[in-house]
């Protein structure tokens, strides 16, 4: 099994949701961040203060995928949170060791 | 109030509702000025709570926006009990070698249902003046916002409206020294304004910077709140400097409408300012430059005429904005929230162009028989230094007593962690 995390633009969450919808993904856990890249930040002046915003907001997208899966999930993320600018974000993929369902104790990739 | 004519050496109508002969020479309660200010007196205090606290909270940080709020609040309270015990008779109360009033009228004495200040029931006028009372103490709050221990702050405003604000509105409007002078100042340029900026101004340079000050971002929390308390500002002023006419007529009319041409005209001079020297106009320049010609309208509102609001609103927009954007920054006081940038200046702004848009000749009310009109823009600046000069030194020597009883400013790591948690048990934003 995989653990698949994201870091996306907020704006295209829609749009990754509906995509992973397609791809069979059962759920996912989603994550207001901050964080800076080789996006630049932008700059706030408040009476004259000015200020450099370096932290942007990001979203934080985690999912558990079979290793069968894996694959057509990332692309699936790739495909759909990309603008072709800076700041798309970025995909990490991990072993993931063990999942377990709360309600039923259910584990391995039946709790996914 | 027709008898307030310019030519009277007059500080303002409510002076003269205090002279015996003239109230005697009424003709009894005047049941359509009483109606207006009844309601001038719910608008003024509506400045204060809820408009001036959203204004203030907006600008502090999340985590010191409920301290502001409270402090504005209790503000309101500490006054209000302070007025009904003494300070109502301090400031107008039997006059005391010019300089403050006797205690004649403490608890409340003889402000009966049937007394009469001028047309008005005295319970009107004294509530009207005390939501005064209340609103000079809370400006000040913004220039020691964000470290002050709320212990030092009652004790400081407790002391502050009994020792500095009684005797210069005694001064101005109570019969005091002042009131002979021939300064002009309609609904409290210089003993509402002038008096708490310079207050803040002093509280900011005592109480020294916020830990972190200017290096450290210490971005508003919630600027709609601001802007919605700034437009709160906007019409609680209506009752200000309308009602400051103490009646329901010609001069009350004018000074509603001059105050809303001099706001327009600051706002929008603020706004361009922004736009032109950081190539954007922004949501809180655009309210503070309305709150700086709220401000600098308040002396000359029954005095001057459109045109001499639309430049004195054009001036204060224009000297406010330097001196909170670039003034401030060139001094490093750190003023958290411009009491005295908007307040301190645009008083001064307003105080001195009185003396000048008074004049017939553009559109004013008139100059006094025989005043020249350098001669009243020289009242006008002795008015003011003398508020400065007493308001100053008395706020100062205040404020180090208290430091040295039981100290000003919360500790650096209380600061750090937000004064609605470390001094409230409470937090103002629990969104999650």
């Amino acid at each position: 099994m995989k653990l698949v995390t994201a870091i996306i633009k907020p704006f295209k969450l829609d749009d990754v949701r509906q995509a992973l919808h397609e791809v069979g993904i059962a759920g996912i856990t989603v994550t207001e961040v901050k964080g800076f890249g080789r996006q630049k930040g932008h700059t706030e002046l408040y009476r004259g203060a000015e200020y450099n915003v370096d932290f942007l907001p990001k979203l934080k997208l985690e999912t558990a995928v079979t290793d069968e899966l894996a694959e057509q999930v990332v692309e699936a993320i790739q495909k759909s949170a990309a603008t072709g600018k800076i700041g798309d974000g970025k995909i990490f993929v991990s072993s993931l060791e063990e999942v377990i369902r709360i309600r039923t104790g259910e584990t391995g990739a039946q709790a996914i | 109030m027709k008898t307030v004519k310019r030519a009277t050496y007059v500080i303002s109508p409510i002076l003269l509702a205090l002279l015996p002969g003239v109230a005697a020479a009424q003709d009894g309660l005047n049941s359509g000025n009483t109606a207006w200010m009844l309601t001038a007196t719910a608008l003024v205090l509506f400045m204060t709570i809820p408009g001036l606290s959203l204004f203030y909270a907006g600008m502090v940080r999340a985590k010191n926006a409920l301290s502001v709020m409270m402090q504005c609040f209790a503000i309101t309270c500490l006054v209000t009990i302070l007025w009904t015990l003494y300070l109502y008779s301090l400031a107008f109360g039997a006059d005391i070698g010019g300089f403050v009033g006797g205690l004649g009228k403490a608890l409340m004495a003889g402000v009966g249902v049937d007394a009469l200040s001028g047309t008005i029931p005295e319970t009107v006028f004294s509530v009207f003046q005390l939501t005064f009372a209340v609103i000079t103490p809370a400006l000040i709050v913004g220039a020691f916002a964000e470290r002050m221990k709320f212990s030092a702050m009652l004790w400081f405003m407790a002391l502050w409206v009994t020792l500095v604000y009684a005797p210069v509105c005694h001064w101005v409007w109570g019969g005091g020294w002042l009131s002979g002078q021939g300064v002009l100042d309609f609904a409290g340029g210089t003993v509402v304004h002038i008096n708490a900026g310079v207050a803040g101004l002093v509280a900011a340079l005592v109480m020294g910077k916020r830990h972190g000050y200017p290096l450290h971002p210490m971005k508003p929390s919630n600027l709609v709140l601001t802007a919605v308390g700034a437009g709160m500002l906007w019409v609680g002023w209506f009752g200000f400097n309308a009602g400051s006419a103490l009646a329901a007529d010609g001069i009350a009319g004018m000074a509603m409408l001059v105050t809303q041409i001099a706001t327009a005209a600051a706002a929008l001079t603020w706004m361009f300012m922004e736009w032109m020297s950081h190539g954007k106009p922004s949501a809180l320049g655009l309210v503070s430059g309305a709150v700086a010609g709220l401000v600098a309208i308040t002396p000359a509102a029954g005095f001057v005429g459109p045109m001499g609001a639309l430049a004195i609103g054009v001036a204060a927009g224009l000297i406010c904005y330097l001196a909170v954007v670039r003034m401030k920054r060139a001094l490093g006081y750190d003023d958290s929230l411009d009491a005295f940038g908007v307040h301190g200046v645009g008083g001064l702004v307003g105080a001195i162009l009185t003396g000048v848009f008074v004049d017939a000749g553009l559109g004013g009310s008139g100059l006094a028989e025989g005043v020249s009109m350098g001669a009243q823009v020289t009242k006008q600046f002795i008015g003011a230094a003398a508020t400065i000069v007493y308001g100053g030194v008395v706020s100062f020597i205040l404020l180090k007593v208290i430091d040295a009883v039981i100290g000003l400013r919360v500790t650096v790591e209380q600061e750090q962690e937000g004064l609605d948690l470390v001094l409230h048990d409470e937090a103002g934003y629990n969104l999650h």
